[in-house]
Protein backbone atom coordinates (compact mmCIF):
# COMPACT_ATOMS: atom_id res chain seq x y z
CA UNK A 1 0.00 0.00 0.00
CA UNK A 2 1.02 3.42 -0.19
CA UNK A 3 0.37 6.38 2.33
CA UNK A 4 -0.78 9.60 0.66
CA UNK A 5 0.67 12.56 2.50
CA UNK A 6 0.18 15.96 2.49
CA UNK A 7 1.68 19.91 3.82
CA UNK A 8 -1.50 21.96 3.84
CA UNK A 9 0.74 24.69 5.03
CA UNK A 10 2.51 24.61 1.43
CA UNK A 11 -0.98 23.77 -0.12
CA UNK A 12 -2.27 26.73 -2.54
CA UNK A 13 -4.67 25.27 -4.05
CA UNK A 14 -3.20 24.66 -7.56
CA UNK A 15 -5.91 21.85 -8.08
CA UNK A 16 -3.78 20.02 -10.20
CA UNK A 17 -3.51 16.72 -7.93
CA UNK A 18 -8.08 16.78 -8.44
CA UNK A 19 -6.93 16.99 -12.53
CA UNK A 20 -4.89 14.49 -11.89
CA UNK A 21 -6.54 11.83 -9.59
CA UNK A 22 -9.66 13.11 -8.13
CA UNK A 23 -10.41 10.06 -6.45
CA UNK A 24 -7.54 10.68 -4.06
CA UNK A 25 -7.50 14.28 -3.45
CA UNK A 26 -9.93 17.09 -3.74
CA UNK A 27 -10.23 20.28 -2.08
CA UNK A 28 -11.76 22.10 1.08
CA UNK A 29 -13.75 25.47 1.24
CA UNK A 30 -10.42 27.40 1.69
CA UNK A 31 -8.96 25.22 -1.44
CA UNK A 32 -6.68 23.48 0.85
CA UNK A 33 -6.19 19.76 -0.20
CA UNK A 34 -8.16 17.08 1.04
CA UNK A 35 -6.95 13.58 0.96
CA UNK A 36 -9.79 11.06 0.41
CA UNK A 37 -8.22 7.80 0.73
CA UNK A 38 -5.00 7.81 3.62
CA UNK A 39 -4.00 4.76 1.41
CA UNK A 40 -4.19 3.45 -2.26
CA UNK A 41 -3.45 0.45 -4.10
CA UNK A 42 0.45 -0.28 -5.86
CA UNK A 43 -1.91 -0.26 -8.54
CA UNK A 44 -2.72 3.00 -8.79
CA UNK A 45 0.88 3.80 -8.09
CA UNK A 46 0.72 5.62 -11.17
CA UNK A 47 -1.76 8.23 -11.31
CA UNK A 48 -0.80 9.39 -7.75
CA UNK A 49 2.69 9.49 -8.62
CA UNK A 50 1.33 12.26 -11.47
CA UNK A 51 -0.51 13.82 -8.91
CA UNK A 52 2.66 14.43 -6.70
CA UNK A 53 4.50 15.74 -9.88
CA UNK A 54 2.10 17.87 -11.07
CA UNK A 55 1.81 19.44 -7.91
CA UNK A 56 4.01 23.35 -8.52
CA UNK A 57 4.52 23.87 -4.45
CA UNK A 58 5.04 20.05 -3.74
CA UNK A 59 2.69 20.02 -1.00
CA UNK A 60 1.63 16.36 -1.39
CA UNK A 61 3.88 13.48 -1.70
CA UNK A 62 3.93 9.69 -1.24
CA UNK A 63 5.23 7.03 1.39
CA UNK A 64 5.16 3.81 0.80
CA UNK A 65 3.80 1.60 3.68
CA UNK B 1 12.41 0.81 -28.73
CA UNK B 2 16.16 1.09 -28.71
CA UNK B 3 17.26 4.86 -28.99
CA UNK B 4 14.70 7.56 -28.58
CA UNK B 5 15.78 11.28 -28.71
CA UNK B 6 13.52 13.73 -27.40
CA UNK B 7 14.92 17.01 -28.72
CA UNK B 8 13.33 20.33 -26.66
CA UNK B 9 14.30 20.37 -22.60
CA UNK B 10 11.07 22.03 -20.57
CA UNK B 11 8.65 19.99 -18.79
CA UNK B 12 7.45 18.14 -21.84
CA UNK B 13 10.63 16.68 -23.14
CA UNK B 14 11.19 15.97 -19.10
CA UNK B 15 8.21 14.14 -18.75
CA UNK B 16 8.86 12.40 -21.64
CA UNK B 17 12.22 11.23 -20.27
CA UNK B 18 11.49 10.33 -17.03
CA UNK B 19 8.19 8.67 -18.08
CA UNK B 20 10.06 6.81 -20.30
CA UNK B 21 12.01 5.32 -17.42
CA UNK B 22 9.22 4.61 -15.22
CA UNK B 23 7.48 2.69 -17.73
CA UNK B 24 10.39 0.72 -17.92
CA UNK B 25 12.17 1.32 -21.18
CA UNK B 26 16.16 0.74 -20.48
CA UNK B 27 16.84 1.86 -24.02
CA UNK B 28 18.94 4.66 -24.66
CA UNK B 29 17.31 8.19 -24.53
CA UNK B 30 19.35 11.25 -25.63
CA UNK B 31 17.89 14.96 -24.85
CA UNK B 32 18.92 17.35 -26.68
CA UNK B 33 18.35 21.19 -25.89
CA UNK B 34 20.30 24.38 -25.74
CA UNK B 35 19.93 24.31 -22.05
CA UNK B 36 19.32 20.57 -21.47
CA UNK B 37 22.23 20.44 -18.87
CA UNK B 38 19.92 22.56 -16.38
CA UNK B 39 15.98 22.31 -17.17
CA UNK B 40 13.86 24.19 -15.67
CA UNK B 41 10.35 24.59 -15.61
CA UNK B 42 8.63 28.00 -16.62
CA UNK B 43 5.43 28.97 -14.96
CA UNK B 44 7.73 30.41 -12.09
CA UNK B 45 9.63 32.37 -14.51
CA UNK B 46 6.60 35.06 -13.83
CA UNK B 47 6.26 34.30 -10.37
CA UNK B 48 8.44 33.40 -7.89
CA UNK B 49 11.72 33.78 -9.82
CA UNK B 50 11.00 36.70 -11.20
CA UNK B 51 9.67 38.25 -7.82
CA UNK B 52 12.92 37.23 -6.20
CA UNK B 53 11.73 34.90 -3.86
CA UNK B 54 12.86 31.64 -5.64
CA UNK B 55 16.44 31.09 -6.28
CA UNK B 56 16.43 29.83 -10.32
CA UNK B 57 17.39 26.51 -8.85
CA UNK B 58 14.00 26.25 -7.30
CA UNK B 59 12.39 26.09 -10.86
CA UNK B 60 15.02 23.31 -11.74
CA UNK B 61 13.27 19.97 -13.12
CA UNK B 62 15.97 17.46 -12.15
CA UNK B 63 19.30 16.06 -13.48
CA UNK B 64 18.13 14.18 -17.03
CA UNK B 65 21.45 12.21 -16.67
CA UNK B 66 21.72 10.80 -12.66
CA UNK B 67 17.73 10.66 -12.21
CA UNK B 68 16.94 9.01 -15.84
CA UNK B 69 20.24 7.95 -17.41
CA UNK B 70 19.54 10.19 -20.32
CA UNK B 71 22.52 11.36 -22.25
CA UNK B 72 22.19 15.27 -22.91
CA UNK B 73 23.81 17.50 -25.71
CA UNK B 74 23.42 20.66 -25.05
CA UNK B 75 23.00 22.20 -28.66
CA UNK B 76 20.76 23.20 -31.07
CA UNK B 77 18.98 21.39 -33.65
CA UNK B 78 18.83 22.31 -36.89
CA UNK B 79 16.93 19.84 -38.92
CA UNK B 80 16.03 15.86 -39.10
CA UNK B 81 15.97 13.72 -41.99
CA UNK B 82 12.76 11.47 -41.45
CA UNK B 83 13.73 8.61 -44.50
CA UNK B 84 17.39 8.08 -42.72
CA UNK B 85 15.97 8.47 -38.72
CA UNK B 86 18.63 11.34 -38.17
CA UNK B 87 18.76 14.91 -36.98
CA UNK B 88 21.44 17.33 -37.60
CA UNK B 89 22.62 19.66 -34.89
CA UNK B 90 23.91 23.20 -35.40
CA UNK B 91 27.47 21.52 -35.22
CA UNK B 92 26.54 19.07 -38.10
CA UNK B 93 26.71 16.40 -35.94
CA UNK B 94 24.61 14.05 -37.60
CA UNK B 95 22.41 11.66 -34.49
CA UNK B 96 19.99 8.37 -35.64
CA UNK B 97 17.51 7.85 -33.98
CA UNK B 98 14.44 4.90 -33.51
CA UNK B 99 11.84 6.87 -32.48
CA UNK B 100 11.99 11.14 -32.22
CA UNK B 101 10.19 13.10 -29.82
CA UNK B 102 9.65 17.31 -30.72
CA UNK B 103 8.78 19.06 -27.82
CA UNK B 104 10.75 22.48 -28.72
CA UNK B 105 7.57 24.20 -27.27
CA UNK B 106 7.14 27.87 -28.79
CA UNK B 107 8.61 31.50 -29.14
CA UNK B 108 7.29 34.66 -28.25
CA UNK B 109 6.28 37.06 -30.99
CA UNK B 110 7.95 40.05 -30.67
CA UNK B 111 7.50 44.04 -31.78
CA UNK B 112 8.68 45.15 -34.55
CA UNK B 113 11.78 47.55 -33.95
CA UNK B 114 11.93 45.92 -30.41
CA UNK B 115 15.35 44.87 -30.89
CA UNK B 116 17.02 48.55 -31.61
CA UNK B 117 15.56 49.46 -27.87
CA UNK B 118 17.08 48.13 -24.22
CA UNK B 119 14.61 47.60 -22.38
CA UNK B 120 12.55 45.64 -24.55
CA UNK B 121 11.51 42.40 -22.72
CA UNK B 122 10.14 39.34 -23.78
CA UNK B 123 9.54 36.18 -21.26
CA UNK B 124 10.42 32.48 -22.16
CA UNK B 125 13.17 31.67 -20.51
CA UNK B 126 15.52 31.72 -17.48
CA UNK B 127 17.70 34.47 -19.09
CA UNK B 128 14.73 36.07 -20.00
CA UNK B 129 13.56 36.10 -16.47
CA UNK B 130 16.62 37.36 -14.85
CA UNK B 131 17.67 39.84 -17.50
CA UNK B 132 13.54 41.37 -16.56
CA UNK B 133 14.17 41.32 -12.95
CA UNK B 134 17.48 43.46 -13.78
CA UNK B 135 14.92 45.70 -15.69
CA UNK B 136 12.52 45.93 -12.70
CA UNK B 137 14.87 46.94 -10.51
CA UNK B 138 15.75 50.35 -11.75
CA UNK B 139 12.00 50.57 -10.94
CA UNK B 140 10.06 51.52 -13.87
CA UNK B 141 7.90 52.10 -15.39
CA UNK B 142 6.64 49.36 -16.99
CA UNK B 143 4.51 49.07 -20.12
CA UNK B 144 2.98 45.33 -21.00
CA UNK B 145 2.42 45.05 -24.31
CA UNK B 146 -0.92 42.47 -24.41
CA UNK B 147 -3.53 41.46 -22.31
CA UNK B 148 -2.84 37.81 -22.01
CA UNK B 149 -1.89 35.69 -19.01
CA UNK B 150 2.14 35.84 -19.06
CA UNK B 151 2.00 39.81 -19.07
CA UNK B 152 -1.01 40.00 -16.57
CA UNK B 153 1.58 38.01 -13.82
CA UNK B 154 3.71 39.86 -14.96
CA UNK B 155 1.86 43.11 -14.17
CA UNK B 156 0.96 41.52 -11.08
CA UNK B 157 4.50 40.49 -9.68
CA UNK B 158 5.88 44.22 -10.95
CA UNK B 159 3.09 45.49 -8.95
CA UNK B 160 4.11 43.53 -5.70
CA UNK B 161 7.79 44.94 -6.83
CA UNK B 162 6.42 48.22 -6.29
CA UNK B 163 6.73 49.31 -9.77
CA UNK B 164 4.10 51.81 -11.57
CA UNK B 165 2.56 49.38 -14.42
CA UNK B 166 0.33 49.55 -17.30
CA UNK B 167 -0.94 47.09 -19.92
CA UNK B 168 -1.62 47.86 -23.24
CA UNK B 169 -4.10 46.07 -24.86
CA UNK B 170 -5.42 46.65 -28.52
CA UNK B 171 -8.56 44.93 -28.35
CA UNK B 172 -11.46 46.18 -26.33
CA UNK B 173 -10.27 43.96 -22.98
CA UNK B 174 -7.62 41.77 -22.14
CA UNK B 175 -8.59 38.19 -23.25
CA UNK B 176 -11.54 39.05 -24.29
CA UNK B 177 -11.13 37.15 -27.69
CA UNK B 178 -10.48 34.18 -25.69
CA UNK B 179 -12.61 34.51 -22.89
CA UNK B 180 -15.30 36.76 -23.37
CA UNK B 181 -16.26 40.08 -22.51
CA UNK B 182 -17.52 39.40 -19.14
CA UNK B 183 -14.54 37.60 -17.73
CA UNK B 184 -12.37 39.75 -19.51
CA UNK B 185 -14.14 42.88 -17.06
CA UNK B 186 -13.14 40.59 -14.00
CA UNK B 187 -10.19 40.40 -14.88
CA UNK B 188 -9.87 43.85 -16.20
CA UNK B 189 -11.04 45.14 -12.28
CA UNK B 190 -8.55 42.77 -10.85
CA UNK B 191 -5.82 44.48 -12.36
CA UNK B 192 -7.40 47.68 -11.64
CA UNK B 193 -8.21 46.77 -7.95
CA UNK B 194 -4.66 46.36 -7.67
CA UNK B 195 -3.09 49.63 -8.84
CA UNK B 196 -2.37 48.49 -12.85
CA UNK B 197 -3.55 50.65 -15.64
CA UNK B 198 -5.04 48.98 -18.36
CA UNK B 199 -4.94 50.63 -21.22
CA UNK B 200 -7.64 49.35 -23.89
CA UNK B 201 -8.53 49.43 -27.92
CA UNK B 202 -5.73 50.98 -29.32
CA UNK B 203 -2.44 49.17 -30.77
CA UNK B 204 1.33 49.81 -30.12
CA UNK B 205 2.57 52.47 -32.98
CA UNK B 206 5.94 52.23 -31.89
CA UNK B 207 8.74 52.40 -29.55
CA UNK B 208 10.38 55.49 -28.31
CA UNK B 209 13.59 55.89 -26.77
CA UNK B 210 17.29 57.04 -27.94
CA UNK B 211 19.53 53.49 -26.69
CA UNK B 212 17.39 52.39 -23.99
CA UNK B 213 13.08 53.00 -24.38
CA UNK B 214 11.22 55.39 -22.93
CA UNK B 215 7.94 55.47 -23.99
CA UNK B 216 5.43 53.18 -25.88
CA UNK B 217 3.68 55.04 -28.87
CA UNK B 218 -0.33 54.18 -29.46
CA UNK B 219 -2.35 54.12 -32.77
CA UNK B 220 -4.81 56.68 -30.82
CA UNK B 221 -1.66 58.93 -30.78
CA UNK B 222 -1.04 58.66 -26.86
CA UNK B 223 2.29 57.90 -24.86
CA UNK B 224 3.00 55.50 -22.66
CA UNK B 225 5.91 56.81 -20.38
CA UNK B 226 8.27 53.32 -20.16
CA UNK B 227 11.50 52.39 -18.57
CA UNK B 228 10.57 48.53 -19.10
CA UNK B 229 8.61 47.13 -22.09
CA UNK B 230 7.06 43.31 -21.86
CA UNK B 231 5.87 41.91 -25.02
CA UNK B 232 3.40 39.11 -24.08
CA UNK B 233 1.43 38.96 -27.56
CA UNK B 234 1.57 35.28 -28.00
CA UNK B 235 4.00 32.58 -29.29
CA UNK B 236 4.85 30.69 -32.16
CA UNK B 237 5.37 26.94 -32.09
CA UNK B 238 9.15 26.41 -32.84
CA UNK B 239 8.86 24.33 -35.97
CA UNK B 240 11.48 26.49 -38.09
CA UNK B 241 13.99 23.07 -38.08
CA UNK B 242 10.86 21.22 -39.44
CA UNK B 243 10.21 22.68 -42.42
CA UNK B 244 11.27 20.45 -45.26
CA UNK B 245 11.29 17.39 -43.47
CA UNK B 246 8.00 16.11 -44.65
CA UNK B 247 6.84 16.06 -41.35
CA UNK B 248 2.98 18.28 -41.67
CA UNK B 249 3.30 21.23 -40.31
CA UNK B 250 0.14 24.11 -39.63
CA UNK B 251 0.14 25.80 -36.53
CA UNK B 252 2.75 23.46 -35.15
CA UNK B 253 3.23 20.10 -35.96
CA UNK B 254 0.14 17.95 -37.08
CA UNK B 255 -0.35 14.81 -35.17
CA UNK B 256 -2.77 12.02 -35.27
CA UNK B 257 -4.67 11.26 -31.69
CA UNK B 258 -1.73 9.26 -30.16
CA UNK B 259 0.63 12.19 -30.88
CA UNK B 260 2.31 10.74 -33.01
CA UNK B 261 2.99 12.72 -36.32
CA UNK B 262 1.17 12.13 -39.15
CA UNK B 263 2.94 11.24 -42.80
CA UNK B 264 6.04 9.94 -41.33
CA UNK B 265 7.10 6.85 -39.12
CA UNK B 266 8.28 7.59 -35.68
CA UNK B 267 8.05 10.86 -35.04
CA UNK B 268 5.85 12.21 -31.80
CA UNK B 269 5.05 15.96 -30.74
CA UNK B 270 3.65 17.42 -27.54
CA UNK B 271 3.39 20.38 -25.85
CA UNK B 272 3.09 23.77 -27.05
CA UNK B 273 4.05 22.48 -30.58
CA UNK B 274 1.91 19.77 -31.06
CA UNK B 275 -1.28 20.29 -32.75
CA UNK B 276 -2.93 16.98 -32.26
CA UNK B 277 -6.29 15.79 -32.97
CA UNK B 278 -8.63 15.43 -29.67
CA UNK B 279 -10.86 13.03 -30.00
CA UNK B 280 -13.26 14.18 -27.39
CA UNK B 281 -13.34 17.83 -29.13
CA UNK B 282 -13.18 16.32 -32.85
CA UNK B 283 -10.42 18.82 -34.17
CA UNK B 284 -7.10 19.16 -34.30
CA UNK B 285 -6.11 21.44 -30.98
CA UNK B 286 -2.95 22.80 -29.71
CA UNK B 287 -2.50 23.69 -25.90
CA UNK B 288 0.12 25.78 -24.27
CA UNK B 289 -1.02 24.83 -21.00
CA UNK B 290 1.61 22.82 -18.56
CA UNK B 291 -1.10 20.51 -17.49
CA UNK B 292 -1.33 19.42 -20.75
CA UNK B 293 2.41 19.11 -21.63
CA UNK B 294 2.72 17.02 -19.34
CA UNK B 295 0.08 14.80 -20.01
CA UNK B 296 0.90 14.46 -23.58
CA UNK B 297 4.50 13.31 -22.28
CA UNK B 298 2.67 10.30 -20.46
CA UNK B 299 0.67 9.58 -23.29
CA UNK B 300 4.09 9.72 -25.48
CA UNK B 301 5.72 7.39 -23.22
CA UNK B 302 3.48 4.85 -22.95
CA UNK B 303 2.72 4.65 -26.53
CA UNK B 304 6.23 4.25 -27.64
CA UNK B 305 6.92 1.74 -24.98
CA UNK B 306 3.12 -0.18 -25.19
CA UNK B 307 3.36 -0.59 -29.25
CA UNK B 308 0.29 -2.94 -29.09
CA UNK B 309 -1.89 -0.83 -26.70
CA UNK B 310 -1.76 2.26 -28.07
CA UNK B 311 -3.49 5.52 -25.93
CA UNK B 312 -5.19 8.24 -27.63
CA UNK B 313 -4.66 11.94 -26.20
CA UNK B 314 -7.55 13.49 -24.30
CA UNK B 315 -7.37 16.87 -23.11
CA UNK B 316 -8.99 18.40 -19.83
CA UNK B 317 -7.78 21.54 -20.68
CA UNK B 318 -6.41 23.26 -17.77
CA UNK B 319 -4.72 26.12 -16.99
CA UNK B 320 -3.66 28.35 -13.32
CA UNK B 321 -2.60 31.59 -13.25
CA UNK B 322 -1.61 33.65 -10.25
CA UNK B 323 -2.38 37.37 -9.92
CA UNK B 324 -2.25 39.81 -7.61
CA UNK B 325 -2.79 37.26 -4.58
CA UNK B 326 -5.28 35.36 -6.66
CA UNK B 327 -5.66 32.23 -8.12
CA UNK B 328 -7.31 32.42 -11.57
CA UNK B 329 -8.26 28.97 -12.61
CA UNK B 330 -9.59 27.69 -15.97
CA UNK B 331 -10.77 24.65 -16.95
CA UNK B 332 -12.25 23.25 -19.89
CA UNK B 333 -12.73 24.98 -23.40
CA UNK B 334 -13.70 28.63 -22.64
CA UNK B 335 -15.21 29.94 -26.05
CA UNK B 336 -15.97 33.35 -25.94
CA UNK B 337 -19.33 32.69 -27.58
CA UNK B 338 -20.84 30.75 -25.30
CA UNK B 339 -22.94 32.10 -22.32
CA UNK B 340 -21.62 32.62 -19.21
CA UNK B 341 -23.36 32.64 -15.72
CA UNK B 342 -21.32 33.93 -13.37
CA UNK B 343 -20.81 33.17 -9.31
CA UNK B 344 -20.02 35.04 -6.22
CA UNK B 345 -19.31 34.23 -3.36
CA UNK B 346 -19.32 37.23 -0.95
CA UNK B 347 -17.59 38.07 2.59
CA UNK B 348 -14.00 37.75 3.26
CA UNK B 349 -12.08 38.00 0.02
CA UNK B 350 -14.61 37.65 -3.02
CA UNK B 351 -14.67 34.57 -5.14
CA UNK B 352 -15.96 34.09 -8.25
CA UNK B 353 -16.75 31.07 -10.69
CA UNK B 354 -17.41 31.78 -14.25
CA UNK B 355 -19.53 28.81 -15.82
CA UNK B 356 -19.17 28.77 -19.94
CA UNK B 357 -22.22 27.53 -21.19
CA UNK B 358 -24.21 26.48 -24.10
CA UNK B 359 -27.87 26.41 -23.31
CA UNK B 360 -27.49 24.24 -20.47
CA UNK B 361 -24.24 22.27 -21.72
CA UNK B 362 -21.42 22.73 -19.43
CA UNK B 363 -17.65 23.50 -21.27
CA UNK B 364 -15.70 25.78 -19.26
CA UNK B 365 -14.92 27.53 -15.67
CA UNK B 366 -12.66 30.32 -15.19
CA UNK B 367 -12.38 30.92 -11.21
CA UNK B 368 -10.86 33.70 -9.58
CA UNK B 369 -9.61 32.99 -5.87
CA UNK B 370 -11.90 29.84 -5.41
CA UNK B 371 -10.32 26.89 -6.26
CA UNK B 372 -12.81 24.55 -4.62
CA UNK B 373 -15.37 25.59 -7.31
CA UNK B 374 -12.95 24.56 -9.41
CA UNK B 375 -12.81 20.69 -8.65
CA UNK B 376 -16.56 21.07 -8.56
CA UNK B 377 -17.24 22.26 -12.26
CA UNK B 378 -14.19 19.61 -12.92
CA UNK B 379 -16.46 16.47 -11.76
CA UNK B 380 -19.04 17.83 -13.44
CA UNK B 381 -17.65 17.92 -16.62
CA UNK B 382 -16.61 14.46 -16.25
CA UNK B 383 -19.83 13.32 -15.00
CA UNK B 384 -21.66 15.64 -18.13
CA UNK B 385 -23.83 17.50 -15.36
CA UNK B 386 -26.07 20.13 -16.74
CA UNK B 387 -24.85 24.00 -16.17
CA UNK B 388 -27.55 24.48 -14.39
CA UNK B 389 -26.99 21.74 -11.98
CA UNK B 390 -23.55 22.89 -11.59
CA UNK B 391 -24.76 26.31 -11.00
CA UNK B 392 -26.96 24.99 -8.06
CA UNK B 393 -23.81 23.23 -7.08
CA UNK B 394 -22.02 26.44 -6.64
CA UNK B 395 -24.49 28.74 -5.16
CA UNK B 396 -25.05 25.97 -2.12
CA UNK B 397 -21.52 26.03 -1.39
CA UNK B 398 -21.94 29.48 -0.78
CA UNK B 399 -24.35 29.38 1.63
CA UNK B 400 -22.54 26.69 3.17
CA UNK B 401 -19.85 28.71 3.30
CA UNK B 402 -21.33 31.95 4.11
CA UNK B 403 -23.23 30.83 7.21
CA UNK B 404 -20.27 28.85 8.10
CA UNK B 405 -18.28 31.81 8.35
CA UNK B 406 -21.11 33.88 9.88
Amino acid sequence: MIKIRKDIETCEGYANCVVAASDVYDLDDDGKVVILRPTVDESERDKVDEAVRSCPTAAIWLEDD
Amino acid sequence: MDHVVVVGGSVGGIRTVSGLRAARCDGAITLVDPEAAAPYDRPPLSKQVLAGTWEPEKASLGDPGSQWNARVIAERTTSVNVDAHEITLRTGERLGYDALVIATGAAPRTLPGAATHDGVHVLRTMTDCLDLRQSLERGGPLVVVGGGFIGAEVASTARALGVEVTIAEALGAPMAHVLGDQVAALLTTLHERNGVTVRCGAGVRALDGDGRVEAVLLDDGSRLPADTVVVGIGVMPNTGWLEGSGIRLDNGVVCDEYCAAVDVEDVYALGDVARWRDRQAGRHVRLEHWTNATEQANTVAHNLTHPDDQRAHTARPYFWSDQHGVKIQLMGYADPASSVTIVRQEGGRERIAAIYHDGDELRAALTINWPRALATVRAALEAKTPASDAVKQLERSQRAGCSSSA
